[in-house]
């Protein structure tokens, strides 16, 4: 290379950087720097109206799992805490595996629409994906709680006497995830399936496939990149969601969320809360590098 | 009975689920709005046709405030970020790949990958320190903090539009005596204005969206619309929150149209 | 030397990537293109011409070497300060502009008055026959109409030098003839130096003044189309260029013998020894009677084409050669698959090349 192109390369990488900036400094400063300071908070000793006093324990992660007995100093299994989790988990995995039950026949029925009738089914779908999600869980509050519309529309026709109890229960939270999410299921489920070419199908059935053994053996090995995406986009804000717990589950139906949000209020130990947000940031950690393990194997293959 | 043509794309029973997906999916929404016209103050039992709940939500002093300081607040986060994501677009797209675009790239889809609820606990920690440390109690943590994670959904239509850009309508303009400020003022940015719009609208979006993040960020007396609702959700429910939701979606629906005009590929 | 070059490449050089991995796109090719002349740029893809234009044009700068303009360097000169205008191979028309904006950028980026830029562009747009069409958009127009735009666009600001990157590739082949009519026209006209890329050889022999061979990076041969052809330096330029017949000779002092005893007249300074001699398939001609001409062939097929017939045959020795038989001038069909035939070479059309 000349020094005239060197000179080019380095301009080119100097310009990156330079208009990046602005947005890094933003970024650093309002989301990713702060994530780190959290880190260090979760070693911290919590004060006592809140916030932490700076001295080093190591207490909060152990609190994450373990509770300490105030009598005898012994530990034992943090019972409150691990039902929480495990309530997060199951949660989020249900919520999961019924949106790709609802959401492929969707994503299947829009895509071998024709191209009109495909980009206004697609518009449907994502306007409630862009509509607030408060609303939405809203929404569904007003349906499903005691005074709510499916349950006067029940009495009123007959049906029940005394009004159907979902609304703070897990089923609620379910109900409301699977709502909010679905469209997060469906835009790559969509994408994956545009893609496939139909042929194929014909091709199977053609071979002597049944229509199970063709959507088994063909259709889900080849669209597997966008049912992973997919159940990523709807598991991971499944797992740290606040807003829907917090209006369908009520107090006691907490998920990791309200349990991390309780650490700076009523239970003001921000180390605990803390430790929980790095705990939470890992587990999502986890599940991206299965994703990006998972689609990009798939690439190498194709 | 008409006889029905063999398809191999056909499945039984997948048409009857996605058409009771969508019903499911604009059911719930459709009553929010219906009842935002009940006469009534339920938001179960239907009580005739009524208007009045858009003039209640109107003349109460407190939505009116937080109405404001969301428009404010998305307002001012939207065009920082937009801002900020054009320049960072133009740094990172059609150039030699580095190392450093990786990270940049990585940095800005952060927001996007790390629950809300956790930026949310660090801001909260970050920014409580500073508010001692300052005094300073006012809007910028929140401008601040919705400029952040408005950035990914600014620059990904922004980036999107340049990769679609023809490189040789730059050199065009070169040959043709056009410094590289002319070529970028004359020929980039015209070309550029769609994406940077559709970046603009769904910044704002995002931002007028916001719950968890403002939830944490937020001072005493800084409701915005949706954390205002969230406390009325909670306490008693009236049609005026129908109220209010009903514009605010009608206010999304509009600009996500825009913005599916803006983006829609031109045959 | 009375007459100036418009541009000249001394040694210019250009390498794309490093190391390992480093393509030479352009190697050593120095190149003098004489002011008010049209030259064609000529190679198949990927032989480096488009990278030349571009050295010229200033969109790359060379990685050694150096690019005159009217003897003056302008290798280190952005491509905004050049007075040299490119019609692109996509057209490149700015899809926001109107055809006059398009038409206007270059004077309007120089800062020229409105007024002037005015009448220019009027002047431009009537050279290509489009004034009716200013206020349209690129994307309202059709293909041979936007490439006028991008001709009147690139001829505006009135540059000393005119590149044209196979402007006329994307356009049907009637559209393509017009339009290679009509660029000899404004040439003649206007009195510019074209530098036209192709890689259509019929197009660079019927277009140009002179044309520069290229081929992997180099530049094989310049010269005007009748010495390219009649007088191709090696066997790529024989090949590229037309139709020609590849027979293995040897030569020496001004005779070549092919399959061992028949010799024929070569020019005296043809290069000695084993060669490869070319004879294009109009220079061969064809004898019923084997007996009057020096060599024989049996026919292996004939292809009919309307106004002639490729016979293919197989020379005494094994070599097999095509010829252009035309029935009219022949008064007869050209022979069938099987027939012996007799075959003589036009004198003067032998060309001995150097591999």
């Amino acid at each position: 290379m000349s020094a005239r192109e060197e000179a080019e390369t380095r301009r080119d990488a100097r310009n990156t950087w330079l208009l990046s900036a602005p947005a890094l400094v933003i970024l650093t400063l309002a989301a990713a720097g702060p994530l780190l300071i959290m880190l260090v908070y979760s070693f911290l000793t919590p004060g006592d109206y809140g916030n932490v006093v700076w001295k080093f324990s190591t207490d909060a992660w152990v609190g994450t799992i373990l509770s300490k007995d105030i009598f005898d100093g012994t530990y034992s299994l943090a019972d409150a805490h691990l039902t929480i989790f495990w309530r997060s988990v199951k949660l989020s995995l249900i919520t999961t595996l019924f949106t790709f039950i609802v959401g492929f026949p969707t994503a299947w029925f829009i895509a071998t629409r024709t191209a009109r009738t495909r980009t206004a089914l697609l518009f449907l779908i994502t306007i409630p994906f862009w509509t607030n999600l408060l609303i939405r869980t809203f929404a569904i509050n007003q349906i499903i709680r005691n005074e709510g519309i499916l349950n006067t529309f029940l009495i009123y026709l007959g049906v029940i006497d005394t009004p159907l109890v979902i609304i703070y229960s897990d089923f609620a939270v379910f109900l409301g995830m699977t709502y909010v999410y679905l469209p997060l299921m469906v835009l790559p489920l969509f994408a994956a399936i545009d893609r496939f070419d139909m042929k194929l199908l014909e091709a199977a059935y053609d071979l002597y496939a049944t229509r199970l053994q063709v959507l088994r053996k063909v259709v889900f090995p080849i669209v597997r990149p966008g049912i992973v995406a997919g159940s990523i986009l709807v598991f991971i804000p499944s797992l740290g969601a606040y807003v829907t717990p917090r209006i369908l589950g009520g107090g006691r139906n907490m998920m990791i969320g309200n349990f991390i949000e309780l650490q700076f209020g009523q239970g003001r130990n921000w180390p605990l809360g803390a430790a929980l947000s790095v705990l939470l940031l890992l587990i999502v950690a986890a599940a991206l590098v299965v994703y990006i393990r998972a689609t990009s194997r798939e690439t190498s293959n194709g | 009975m008409a006889r029905r043509e063999f398809s191999a794309s056909r499945i039984p029973g997948f048409p009857t689920v996605a058409i009771l997906v969508f019903v499911a999916l604009y059911m719930p929404i459709l009553m929010l709005v219906i009842y935002s016209f009940n006469a009534g103050d339920s938001i179960a039992i239907w009580e005739g046709f009524s208007f009045k709940w858009y003039p209640v939500a109107w003349n109460n002093e407190q939505v009116r405030e937080v109405t404001f300081r969301s428009l404010t607040v998305a307002t001012m986060a939207s065009v920082i970020a937009t801002t900020v994501a054009t320049m960072a677009a133009l740094g990172t797209t059609r150039r030699r790949r580095t190392g450093g675009q990786t990270f940049i790239y990585l940095m800005i889809n952060q927001p996007l990958m790390v629950p809300e609820i956790v930026t949310a606990v660090a801001l909260l920690i970050f920014f409580a320190s500073i508010k001692v440390a300052t005094g300073y109690q006012g809007l910028g943590y929140l401008i601040a903090a919705h400029s952040a994670f408005c950035i990914p959904f600014a620059y990904l239509p922004i980036r999107a539009r340049l990769e679609g850009m023809d490189r040789t309508l730059e050199v065009a303009a070169s040959d043709l005596y056009a410094t590289p400020w002319q070529a970028f003022r004359h020929v980039t940015l015209p070309l550029l204005m769609p994406g940077i719009a559709a970046g603009l609208m769904l910044a704002f979006v995002t931002s007028l969206d916001d719950v968890v993040i403002t939830l944490f960020v937020k001072s005493a007396g800084q409701d915005t619309l949706p954390t205002y609702m969230l406390a009325q959700i909670r306490r008693s429910v009236s049609a005026e929150v129908n109220a209010i939701s009903t514009l605010l979606l009608l206010l999304t629906v509009i600009l996500l149209t825009a913005f599916f005009l803006l983006t829609r590929k031109r045959d | 030397m009375p007459k100036e070059n418009a541009i000249e490449t001394r040694s210019s050089r250009k390498v794309y990537g490093a190391g390992s991995e480093a393509v030479v796109a352009l190697d050593d090719v120095s190149i003098a293109i004489r002011k008010g002349e049209f030259f064609t740029l000529l190679g198949p893809s990927g032989c480096g011409k488009t990278t030349l234009l571009r050295l010229i044009a200033g969109f790359e700068t060379p990685t050694s070497g150096h690019i005159l303009l009217n003897g003056q360097d302008i290798t280190d000169v952005p491509p905004n300060r050049r007075p040299v205008n490119t019609v692109f191979q996509s057209y490149a028309l700015f899809p926001h502009l109107s055809v006059r904006e398009n038409v206007g950028f270059g004077l309007q980026m120089k800062g020229r008055p409105a007024s002037e830029i005015g009448t220019k562009v009027e002047r431009a747009l009537s050279m290509v026959q489009l004034g009716a069409m200013a206020d349209r958009k690129p994307a309202q127009l059709s293909g041979g109409q936007q490439q006028r735009v991008a001709l009147a666009r690139a001829l505006a600001p009135s540059p000393e030098v005119l590149l044209l990157d196979e402007p006329l590739s994307a356009l049907d082949l009637k559209l393509r003839k017009e339009m290679q009519s009509e660029l000899k026209r404004l040439q003649h006209e206007l009195g510019i130096t074209f530098i036209f890329v192709t890689h259509d050889q019929e197009e660079a022999l019927t277009m140009s003044d002179r044309i520069g061979v290229m081929s992997s990076g180099r530049l094989l041969q310049i010269g005007s189309p009748r010495e390219i052809y009649n007088h191709p330096v090696n066997r790529f330029v024989a090949d590229f260029i037309g139709e020609t017949n590849f027979i293995p000779a040897d030569v020496h002092d001004g005779t070549a013998t092919i399959a061992g005893d028949i010799a024929m007249q070569v020019a005296p300074d043809s290069p000695q020894g084993r060669h490869t001699i070319a004879v294009r398939p109009e220079h061969v001609r064809i004898l019923n009677d084997p007996a009057a001409a020096p060599m024989r062939a049996t026919v292996t097929d004939t292809t009919y084409f309307g106004t002639d017939s490729h016979v293919r045959m197989l020379l005494q020795g094994g070599t097999e050669i095509v010829a252009r038989y035309q029935s009219e001038a022949a008064g007869g069909d050209a022979p069938t698959t099987g027939t012996d035939v007799g075959v003589s070479f036009a004198p003067g059309s032998v060309q001995v090349l150097q591999d």
